[in-house]
C-alpha cells in the first residue's frame, strides 16, 4: 500500500524554480531516501510535502491530495517534519518541547508514555529534561527534534539532514536511534541526507536529485552498487 | 509614618495600573515576540466603549465586561488584518507599525469622542478604610488586588496551560510550531486578544483617577515599558513587582527627596532602570538567554 506519492511535483521561491518534477513513492512502513548535492532541492521537497512552499503537481498522502494544505493541517494528518536546523524551541525546556510536539493529542497517558519512550530512545535527553533547549549541544538538539516529532504519534516522519553539523559518532548515534525507531514503531520515513552512507543505514529505496529533478531512483542495494553514486556521494 | 504608608499604598495603586499595561506587553511579547506600543491606546479605546455604555444606562460592571469582550475582538482583528502582514518580515518594521497604530487609535478616539476630559465612574467606592491606623482608599486596595489576580492568571496561563505553552512556542519558532500541528495564525490572534483584555482592565482601573482622554495612558505606557525592562520581558511576576516598585519609589522620591519633587519624579524609574541594567542586563526577574553558535 502506498502511503505517500509525489507525482511530478514542482515548486518555486518567487521566480526561482527549485523543484522541476520530483516523483517518489513511499509504501506504508517504508523508508525512502532523498540524496543529492547542496541546492538540488532535497529540503524543498520536504517543505513541499509539509505545505511550507507553494507547489504544482500531485502530492497524495494516504489516498488524499494534500497539495495546498497548511503545514499545521499536514501535521494533523500524521506527517511530522523534523526541519533542517532542528527547529528547537530554545526558551522552552526539553519536556515543554516534547509537549509542544504532542499538541494535537488529547491522550494524557499516551503522551506520558511516549515521553518515556523518547527518553529511552535518546538517553542523553533524560538528564536535560528540565534544561532549556537552547542550552543543549547540537547532537542533543537533533535528538530533541526527532523526539518532538515522535510525540505527535505520526504515521510518517520527514527527516531533514539529521547529521548536519554533528560529529561523526554523534551522527551515527542519531541514525542508530532512528533505525531502532523504525523497527519498533513502523513509522514510514522520508530521509533527506547529504551523507548517503548514513541514509543507506535506514532507507529501503532512494532517489537522487539534481537541480530539482529526480535523475535516478532505485533500492539502496542498487544505488550503492552504482559507480557514479559511489563517486559522488559515498566518498569513492 | 502615616504619610509614608499612605504614599506606599498610593504608589502600589498607580503601580498596579502600570503593571496591567506591562502584563499586556509581556503577553504580546511572549506570544508574538513583539513589543506592542499601541497597547495603551487600545486600552483607552476599550475604556471609551465602557464609558459610552454607562452613559446609555448600562451598569458599570456590565459595561466593563462588554469593553473586555470588545477588546478581545479588537486585539484579534488588529492581529489578523494589520499585524499579520508584518509578522513574517523584519520585526523592527512590525514594532514601528505598532507605534503608528498607537497614533491611529488615539486619533480615532479623539475623532469619535473629542479631547475633553470625561468623568469615568469608579469600580470601587471612594471611601477609605483604616489599616494599621492609616486610612487607605478602598480604590487603591481594589486596584492592587485586581492586578494581583491578573498577574497570577497570566503566569498560570503561560506556565500551566497548553494554550500558554502553544503561544510561547509560536513566538519562539512559528515554522517549527506549525510542523508540530499548532494553528499558528489562530494562536497569534488569541494572544493579541488576551493581551488587549488585560489592557482593557488597566483602562477601566485608571480612567476614574485620570479622567478619560484619548491620551490618558500615554504616560502610563512609558512607565509600563520601564517596568517591562526592569522586571524582565519574560516574567509576569517580575514586571508586576517592578511596576509596583516604580509606583512606590516615584511617590516617595517626589515627597522625600527635595530636589526631585513632582516635576522630576518621572525620571525616577529611568534612573532605576539604568542602575539595574548595569548589574542585571536581563532585568530583575528575566531569564538570561543563552545563544549557542
Amino acid at each position: 500500500m502506498t502511503l505517500l506519492e509525489l507525482e511530478d511535483v514542482t515548486a518555486s521561491y518567487g521566480p526561482v524554480q527549485v523543484l522541476d518534477g520530483v516523483s517518489l513513492r513511499v509504501p506504508e512502513n517504508g523508508a525512502f531516501g532523498i540524496l543529492g548535492a547542496n541546492g538540488a532541492g532535497k529540503t524543498t521537497t520536504l517543505r513541499a510535502i509539509s505545505g511550507a512552499v507553494r507547489t504544482g503537481g500531485r502530492i497524495v498522502f494516504d489516498g488524499k491530495e494534500i497539495g495546498g494544505l497548511r503545514p499545521d493541517q499536514v501535521a494533523a494528518l500524521g506527517i511530522a517534519h523534523v526541519p533542517e536546523g532542528r527547529g528547537s524551541f530554545g526558551d522552552l525546556t526539553v519536556r515543554e518541547n516534547l509537549r509542544v510536539g504532542a499538541y494535537l493529542r488529547k491522550d494524557r497517558k499516551g503522551i506520558d508514555q511516549d515521553i518515556e519512550y523518547c527518553l529511552d530512545l535518546f538517553p542523553n535527553l533524560q538528564d536535560r529534561i528540565r534544561s532549556n533547549a537552547s542550552a543543549l549541544s547540537g547532537g542533543e538538539q537533533q535528538m530533541l527534534a526527532v523526539a518532538r516529532a515522535i510525540m505527535s504519534k505520526p504515521r510518517m516522519l520527514l527527516l531533514d539532514e539529521a547529521s548536519l553539523g554533528l560529529a561523526p559518532s554523534t551522527a551515527k548515534n542519531v541514525y542508530d536511534a532512528i533505525r531502532r525507531l523504525r523497527l519498533e514503531s513502523g513509522i514510514a520515513m522520508v530521509v533527506v541526507e547529504q551523507n548517503a552512507n548514513l541514509a543507506f543505514t535506514v532507507v529501503d529505496d532512494a532517489t537522487v536529485l539534481e537541480t530539482g529533478r529526480s535523475v535516478l531512483t532505485g533500492t539502496s542495494a542498487e544505488l550503492k552498487g552504482m559507480d557514479e553514486i559511489r563517486r559522488a556521494y559515498l566518498g569513492g | 509614618m502615616e504619610k509614608f504608608v499612605q504614599l506606599v499604598v498610593d504608589g502600589l495603586s498607580t503601580g498596579s495600573v502600570y503593571a496591567a499595561l506591562a502584563l499586556a506587553i509581556v503577553l504580546v511579547h511572549s506570544a508574538t515576540g513583539l513589543i506592542n506600543f499601541a497597547q495603551g491606546g487600545m486600552a483607552v479605546l476599550a475604556a471609551y466603549v465602557a464609558w459610552v455604555l454607562t452613559n446609555q444606562g448600562v451598569p458599570l460592571v456590565l459595561a466593563i465586561v462588554a469593553s473586555i469582550l470588545f477588546s478581545f475582538v479588537l486585539g484579534a482583528v488588529i492581529e489578523r488584518f494589520l499585524m499579520r502582514r508584518f509578522e513574517r518580515g523584519d520585526p523592527d518594521t512590525a514594532v514601528v507599525v505598532t507605534v503608528g497604530l498607537l497614533t491611529l487609535v488615539t486619533g480615532i478616539a479623539g475623532w469619535l469622542w473629542g479631547y475633553n476630559n470625561q468623568q469615568f465612574p469608579s469600580l470601587f467606592p471612594l471611601d477609605t478604610v483604616s489599616v494599621l491606623g492609616v486610612s487607605v482608599s478602598i480604590r487603591s486596595i481594589g486596584t492592587t488586588l485586581v492586578i494581583v489576580v491578573a498577574m497570577v492568571a497570566t503566569q498560570a496561563l503561560f506556565v500551566g496551560t497548553k494554550l500558554g505553552l502553544a503561544l510561547r512556542a509560536v513566538a519562539i519558532n512559528p515554522q517549527s510550531a506549525a510542523y508540530s500541528g499548532l494553528p499558528v495564525e489562530r494562536l497569534l490572534m488569541v494572544g493579541w486578544g488576551i493581551a488587549a483584555v488585560l489592557g482593557a482592565v488597566a483602562g477601566a482601573l485608571v480612567a476614574p483617577q485620570l479622567t478619560l482622554t484619548p491620551g490618558m495612558l500615554d504616560n502610563a505606557l512609558v512607565y509600563a515599558l520601564a517596568a517591562v525592562i526592569l522586571g524582565g520581558l519574560t516574567s509576569p511576576v517580575g514586571v508586576v513587582i517592578a511596576a509596583w516598585l516604580i509606583g512606590v519609589l516615584e511617590n516617595l522620591a517626589a515627597v522625600y527627596v527635595g530636589f526631585i519633587g513632582f516635576d522630576l519624579k518621572v525620571a525616577v524609574p529611568f534612573i532605576l532602570i539604568f542602575v539595574v541594567l548595569i548589574v542585571r542586563p536581563q532585568g530583575l526577574f528575566g531569564r538570561k538567554t543563552v545563544v549557542r553558535v
